[in-house]
């Protein structure tokens, strides 16, 4: 048990005396894997900030509920004053036929409307939903048009569903790159380690032939590799958070011009952790490829 | 200790390096592998230390039979054989005590331990004073010193050398023979490979003549 920690952290100790005896190579790696990495991490970043601008600028969505025209107001106030108790609605705003009859004079279209022998409108609700998602809203509004007394039902959601169907290419988005990108890091990550393999097989044949197990020459080489994607995850990381700060104040200067005191997100720590451990499994992945290719290759027995 | 039954080995192309050799080497016992370059001493040697397989017959070492061993069975084979080669084979990245210390790692000694028996195997090839040095800094009998220190830190039962002279002047040559015979006579089996058909008359050991693949 001691030796078996004690070679472990020598291979860790190799792979990190090999990180730094080839300084620039190494921070260029780290800097490509860096970038790879901060590409998905980025965008998932900027999804994420858009959805928060977008429950900013528009925290709840509506559905206005239009009564049949034989419903008294006593009765259509009553169903408001009822729907304000259901858990899905934040707010119910009864609107009578003649508030209506003004709003629409009001805009510019009192003549259509004084020609008129009697008010046409029916009394009206408009009804604020708490979720914004278009399932939700959905449901909501096949609940509210089985209530009695309710004519037609116009959903103001058509906004939120097109957000959410562009959230939802953009998530997609998201993982496809991160599984392209992972793919390129555990590629770029295999072949640094292989041309370690070639620069270090007068060891390794050495090593075997005074009985080094497989697993003894491998394990530098997987550390190693683990230690390149975590120092890739990093430099993504530090990438974010450099991108975060210059946008800052453009951002925030462009929030305040709509009235808004929306502040860009960075990644939260857990999912900075995330990404860490990805990426040094990432990292990992790449290095077991490359020896357990290589290692046919430089098989002496 | 060690024993051949009618051992073949034949390489990709046709060539047949050693031919029917049935040969049999006892515990303790230190013997000379004598004939021309290309005689197959090496291949024997080889074929000892499980790095080649043979074509046909059978390579018993320490009772084991090495065409039956598996694969992952053979590290832990090679931990109790001590092998010295003509081209040292040494690492020129470290120091001579790291060369040193190598075996000792692999087999997972670590510590003060281990510095204790790579002195005392530095010490016992004269090359004490240099641990701190590059192996490349060594002259070329140094060298073999060196790896002859690394074949027997882990203090192995079995000595490979395979032509450990061959490169050497004659004082440096007969240091080494010393040496080997100071480690025949603490017990260790040594099998030596040699051009030098008259070094295994001097030493008054058993000598096998190879020639052309033949033990004659």
């Amino acid at each position: 048990m001691k030796a078996w920690l004690a070679h472990h952290a020598h291979s860790l100790r190799i792979a990190l005396a090999r990180l730094r005896h080839a300084p620039f190579a190494t921070l260029f790696t780290v800097l490509v894997l860096g970038i790879a990495i901060a590409l998905p991490a980025g965008l998932y970043l900027l999804l994420n900030n858009v959805k928060q601008a977008a429950a900013g600028i528009e925290p709840r969505a509506e559905v206005n509920v239009f009564l049949r025209l034989e419903v008294p107001e006593t009765e259509a106030r009553q169903l408001a004053d009822s729907l304000r108790s259901w858990p899905e609605v934040a707010a119910a705003r009864f609107i009578g036929r003649d508030e209506a009859l003004q709003r629409l004079e009001r805009l510019g279209l009192g003549e259509i409307s004084a020609g008129l022998p009697a008010n046409p409108l029916p009394h009206a609700i408009a009804v604020t939903a708490r979720a914004t998602d278009p399932a939700t809203l959905e449901a909501l509004a096949a609940k509210l048009r089985q209530q009695k007394g309710v004519g037609e039902i116009s959903l103001d959601g058509e906004w939120a569903r097109r957000l959410d169907a562009l959230l939802g290419l953009g998530n997609q988005l998201v993982w496809l790159l991160a599984g392209l990108l992972g793919l390129a890091l555990a590629a770029i990550t295999g072949n640094t380690i292989r041309l370690q393999i070639y620069a270090q097989r007068d060891e390794i044949e050495v090593a075997r032939l005074i009985g080094a197990t497989d697993r003894f020459i491998r394990r530098p080489f997987l550390y190693f590799g683990g230690l390149q994607g975590l120092l890739g995850g990093l430099a993504a990381w530090g990438l974010i958070s450099l991108l975060r700060h210059l946008l800052q104040g453009p951002v925030s200067q462009l929030a305040q011009a709509y009235g808004s005191r929306f502040a860009l997100t960075g990644l939260s720590l857990a999912e900075a952790g995330i990404m860490l451990a990805a990426a040094g499994l990432l990292g990992l992945l790449g290095a077991w490829l490359a020896v357990s290719h290589t290692r046919r290759s430089l098989d002496i027995s | 200790m060690i024993e051949l039954n009618d051992v073949t080995k034949r390489y990709p192309g046709g060539h047949e390096a050693v031919s029917h050799v049935s040969l049999k080497i006892d515990k303790g016992e230190m013997v000379f592998l004598t004939g021309h370059s290309g005689a197959g001493k090496s291949t024997l040697l080889k074929l000892i230390a499980a790095i080649e397989r043979p074509t046909s017959g059978s390579v018993v070492v320490f009772g084991q039979n090495l065409g039956r061993m598996r694969r992952g069975a053979l590290p832990y084979f090679r931990r109790n054989i001590g092998l010295i080669f003509q081209d040292h084979k040494l690492l020129y990245d470290r120091s001579v005590f790291d060369n040193v210390l190598l075996p000792l790692h692999i087999q997972g000694v670590t510590g003060q331990d281990a510095g204790k028996r790579v002195r005392a195997a530095l010490d016992k090839v004269g090359l004490l004073k240099k641990e701190r040095a590059r192996p490349i800094t060594l002259s070329g009998g140094e060298q073999q010193r060196l790896c002859i220190a690394r074949a027997i830190v882990s203090r192995p039962q079995l000595v490979l050398a395979d032509e450990p002279t061959a490169n050497l002047d004659e004082a440096y040559a007969g240091e080494i023979m010393a040496m080997f015979q100071a480690f025949n006579q603490v017990g260790v089996t040594l099998v030596i490979s040699t051009h030098d058909s008259n070094r295994a008359r001097h030493y008054g050991a058993r000598a096998l003549t190879l020639a052309e693949g033949r033990l004659l």
